[in-house]
């Protein structure tokens, strides 16, 4: 019993199709980490890559392992001076692509190979922590294909590779519905289970809780998606998208910040107005704020409204939310408001800014009303011919009055600020809200798609008897910036994102059909979160089904399945032949008649003798014997054939 | 206890679903093939476990697509592997003789009734752990030699074979057995000693080996399927094509009586079946027609491949059931 198992990994040797197929299947799974990667790294996995395909080629020695070793040492100390630690998940997975190229260098037997084909399926699935896109679920059917292909290869090394494809294929169409079944059974528990690593929201790109000059231009750069909104009705007119985000009210001279959040009982009261119903799909922003359309009716689960009037998730948005929202559109605001959230809403800090604290004392003193500093202010900036420009110049200490009075350029945030200081020096309560104004209604599925560049700041006042009241002082400005979005507001000067441009009309055609297409991706399969798979399972009748309901319906419907998949190959296996059923018919026929066939008697014999006997249904007999030895002893006949054997068969007589 | 009860024939031939030896064409049905995971397939899974914790902590949606992709080609490869093996059609093939010491090598045929090929099924004869792998393709037959060594003289059953494959994703290895009523007969081992002298009162059986049979050439006639290829005229056959056996006349040929007596009394049963074996061996080779005589059997003078054949197994079932 000493040698070795032939059917065992260990004992099988990789072959040169096997080489093959992990070293293109690493490359399908690798080249979307090599991309994000440092250089040198990727380069030499591929170079690992390489070298192991020589040394198969020229029929050298594997290196020795402290060769290995050493080669890994002096990657980890790369990796270890390009990111200051080996330990953080961006490291640990560029130090996966490394170990791929490695193990791949001591890659002797199946056994091995196996562990290659488990380090693919690491490969992929970190991919998804970057990036989960129809491509990527593409890229990873092909990915599975050919390391399917690879692996039948393994156990069958004399087989072809059309056959060993056939098997594969196989496997993977009878995978498909197991695994579609387990992802929309499989009971889903919300993550994480333990604490995401620190850098587990590097860069993602989205409005922030403080504001500073120049933020919300740059972010207004980014063509990347904030989130969706599916109206149940019409869309709301333009001027009244405007999508409350964070609220900023302290202000250092410099950056507005929020204030520390106070969480409220209620939603603003609003009274008339016009209610619109809607669902968001939020992508995640590891923020707690839910953006919704001023002014938030409701509340959705797990999400609070502040005592600023947003909605705030109670845990950070760690994936993308859908939730739905009823909001009133042109309401009236309550008029009551916390007295010492007022006085919040009145500090500046000292030494900023004389000239536009003079201006706003100017105005309060001509003002015989507050709503008459407002309309002045507002004036102001109609008439002040301040450019809107997505790169403005740089401000220094006093950057209201150098924006007010000397630079005259400045992009959404710059207006809010100045306003909102205005505001508070001419003594009226007031804050910053930050949020986005539009979005790009999709012609496709009628979605409204709002990307980061729809990223707006716009300014709050209170005035008593009225409460808070939205003013957009670059819509007072700049008109076209609230009607026909940023593209048309801001002067053609190249710094637009690609896709708010005008005269690239086809590209936004086709951008429209691929993102219809996004969009049902990430609701159907991305979004498809515990929630979701409630929603689908209370369409089976099984509303508020917990993991024990989810657990039974899915080995459930695995056992019919498996019961369906028996009782088929039972019944294809006792199924009779019908040929064989129409001979034996006949021979009973013949039987009543007194005619046995013997056990050693062929079909032409039995037929020669029965003729004998049966002289008047001779031509019938020959046929029949005929047809019936064509058809069991020959290739395989035409379904005609048998018909008539049946038919001839039903109307034999034996007079 | 627990031994006694596992090694129980009746508990096996149950738990085996079949009581050996079984005749004629044996199909394995799915009640008779096994599958558990192999060790790879442990890996596989713990893999599925590491890639399902990550998909939840994570919440990646194609995280759960791809595990469950993975978890469906292991469901797939499970079935996939039984399929291999269950209801494949085995049948013993002959077994030609061989002697004592040397290997038998018993033959199964290997039928796929199926529409799919079959391959990388391993044999293996449990006794001996002689093995092969063999490839059945769709609706044919393969044929699997195992080579079991032969140490006794007599009637040497096949015993049982397992049939195992791990066909195609190596996750999971499926087997089931089978003990098809397969013999081979095992001749005594030869020993080689001089013939003993013609004529039926030689005694001591060292008479010098007769070589004069090569001699009795008397012709040549048409071959006949039952002559053997020593008496082929294979010049003839390559000068005109024409098959010829060359015929030796049987009278001029002395006839040469082995027997039981004639062997030194002072070696054992086997030894003196040995030697026996020897003298057949030498006396067909030498061209004479001779006799058999053991205790029990006596087989009139011959020739040819069906007289060595019989007094060999005369020799091989000596004083067995």
């Amino acid at each position: 019993m000493s040698t070795p198992h032939p059917l065992a990994p260990e004992a099988r040797l990789l072959a040169a199709h096997d080489l093959a197929g992990l070293i293109l299947a690493l490359a399908i799974v690798g080249i979307p980490h090599a991309l994000r990667a440092p250089w040198w790294l990727a380069l030499l996995t591929l170079a690992l890559y390489g070298w192991r395909a020589l040394v198969f080629v020229w029929r050298q020695a594997l290196p020795p392992r402290w060769l290995l070793l050493v080669l890994a040492l002096v990657a980890m100390f790369g990796v270890w001076i390009e990111y200051r630690t080996v330990f953080g998940r961006i490291p640990a997975i560029v130090l996966l692509l490394l170990f791929s190229g490695l193990k791949l260098m001591e890659t002797r037997t199946h056994r091995d190979a196996a562990a290659v084909v488990f380090l693919c399926y690491f490969l992929l699935i970190t991919n998804f922590l970057y990036t989960q896109g129809i491509v990527e679920a593409l890229v990873m059917c092909l990915a599975l294909a050919v390391i399917t292909v690879t692996v039948v290869g393994f156990s069958a090394p004399q087989r072809s590779l059309q056959a060993n494809a056939r098997s594969a294929a196989m496997l993977l169409g009878h995978a498909a519905p197991a695994a579609l079944l387990l992802f929309l059974l499989f009971p889903r528990v919300q993550g994480p289970m333990w604490g995401l690593p620190q850098d587990a929201q590097s860069a993602v790109t989205g409005l922030n809780d403080t504001m500073t000059p120049g933020s919300v231009a740059e972010l207004a750069q980014s063509d990347a998606l904030a989130f969706r909104a599916e109206f149940a009705g019409p869309l709301p007119p333009p001027r009244q998208r405007y999508w409350r985000g964070p609220i900023l009210s302290e202000f250092d001279g410099r950056t507005w910040s929020a204030a520390p959040t106070l969480l409220a009982e209620h939603g603003p009261r609003l009274r008339g107005g016009t209610t619109v119903r809607y669902s968001v799909l939020l992508e995640a922003h590891h923020r707690h704020w839910l953006f919704a359309l001023e002014s938030p009716a409701q509340r959705p689960p797990r999400a609070n409204f502040s005592s600023e009037g947003h909605l705030l998730a109670s845990a950070p948005v760690r994936v993308r939310l859908r939730y739905e929202m009823v909001s009133i559109t042109d309401g009236q605001p309550d008029s009551g408001e916390d007295a010492g959230l007022l006085r919040h809403a009145l500090r500046l800090p000292a030494g900023y800014n004389p000239k536009a604290k003079t201006l706003a004392g100017e105005w309060r003193r001509a003002s015989a009303a507050e709503i008459e500093i407002v309309t002045r202010a507002v004036d102001f900036f109609r008439k002040s011919n301040i450019a809107y420009t997505l790169e403005p110049p740089p401000l220094g200490h006093d950057s209201v009055d150098e924006f007010l009075f000397s630079t005259r350029a400045g992009f959404c945030e710059h207006f809010a600020s100045a306003f909102v200081f205005l505001m508070r020096a001419a003594g009226l309560p007031a804050r910053v809200v930050t949020g986005y104004l539009g979005g790009d209604p999709n012609p496709i599925d009628g979605m409204l798609t709002v990307r980061q560049s729809d990223a707006h700041a716009w300014a709050e006042v209170f005035l008593a008897g009225h409460g808070w009241l939205r003013i957009d002082p670059t819509a007072a400005a700049v008109p076209a910036r609230v009607e026909s979005g940023l593209a048309r507001a801001v002067p053609a000067s190249g710094a637009l994102p690609l896709l708010m441009r005008q005269e690239l009309q086809w590209l936004r055609g086709m951008r429209y059909n691929w993102e219809a297409l996004v969009h049902q991706w990430n609701v159907w399969v991305l979004g498809y979160n515990p929630e979701r798979q409630r929603d689908f399972m209370s369409w089976f009748g099984m509303p508020r089904a917990d993991w024990r309901d989810l657990a039974a319906a899915l080995l459930g419907t695995m056992c019919l399945f498996a019961a369906v998949l028996l009782g088929w190959s039972v019944w294809r296996r006792t199924r009779p032949d019908p040929v064989q059923s129409a001979w034996l018919r006949f021979c009973t026929k013949l039987d009543a008649r007194g005619l046995a066939r013997a056990p050693h008697e062929g079909p032409r014999d039995f037929a020669d003798r029965a003729v004998l006997s049966v002289p008047s249904s001779a031509p019938t007999i020959r046929r029949i014997s005929d047809l019936y030895v064509a058809l069991r002893y020959g290739k395989a006949g035409a379904p005609s054939e048998v018909a008539e054997l049946k038919r001839l068969v039903r109307t034999f007589n034996p007079a | 206890m627990l031994r006694a009860l596992r090694n129980h024939p009746r508990w096996l031939n149950w738990f085996y679903g079949f009581t050996p030896p079984e005749r004629g064409t044996i199909s394995l049905g799915h009640r008779r093939v096994y599958i558990v995971p192999s060790r790879l397939g442990w890996m596989f899974a713990g893999t599925l476990a590491i890639l399902l914790l990550g998909s939840i902590n994570y919440a990646l949606a194609l995280g759960f697509a791809l595990t469950f992709l993975l978890a469906g080609l292991g469901l797939a490869g499970m079935v996939h592997t039984a399929r291999n093996l269950a209801l494949l059609v085995v049948s013993p093939g002959r077994a030609e003789p061989v002697f004592a010491g040397e290997a038998a090598q018993f033959r199964l045929l290997l039928e796929n009734p199926s529409r799919f090929d079959r391959p990388s099924i391993l044999a293996r004869h449990v006794g001996s752990g002689a093995q092969l792998v063999v490839d059945v393709g769709a609706g044919s037959m393969a044929e699997a030699v195992l080579a079991v060594p032969a140490a006794r003289r007599g009637r040497l059953a096949l015993g049982r074979v397992m049939l195992e494959t791990r066909f195609p994703l190596d996750l999971f290895r499926a087997w089931s057995y089978v003990e098809p009523d397969a013999h081979c007969l095992i001749y005594p081992h030869p020993l080689y000693s001089a013939l003993p002298a013609s004529g039926a009162q030689a005694q001591g059986g060292t008479a010098q080996a007769p070589t004069r049979g090569n001699d009795d050439f008397s012709g040549l006639r048409d071959y006949q399927a039952s002559d053997s290829p020593r008496h082929i005229a294979w010049k003839t056959v390559a000068r005109t094509g024409n098959m010829l056996t060359k015929q030796f006349s049987e009278d001029t040929a002395e006839e040469l009586w082995l027997e039981w007596q004639r062997v030194n009394p002072a070696l054992g049963l086997e030894e003196r079946l040995s030697v026996l074996t020897g003298w057949v061996l030498a006396a067909e080779q030498g061209g004479a027609r001779y006799g058999l005589r053991i205790p029990g059997n006596e087989i009139t003078p011959g020739r040819g491949d069906a007289q060595r054949a019989e007094c060999l197994q005369a020799l091989a079932l000596y004083q067995l059931p």
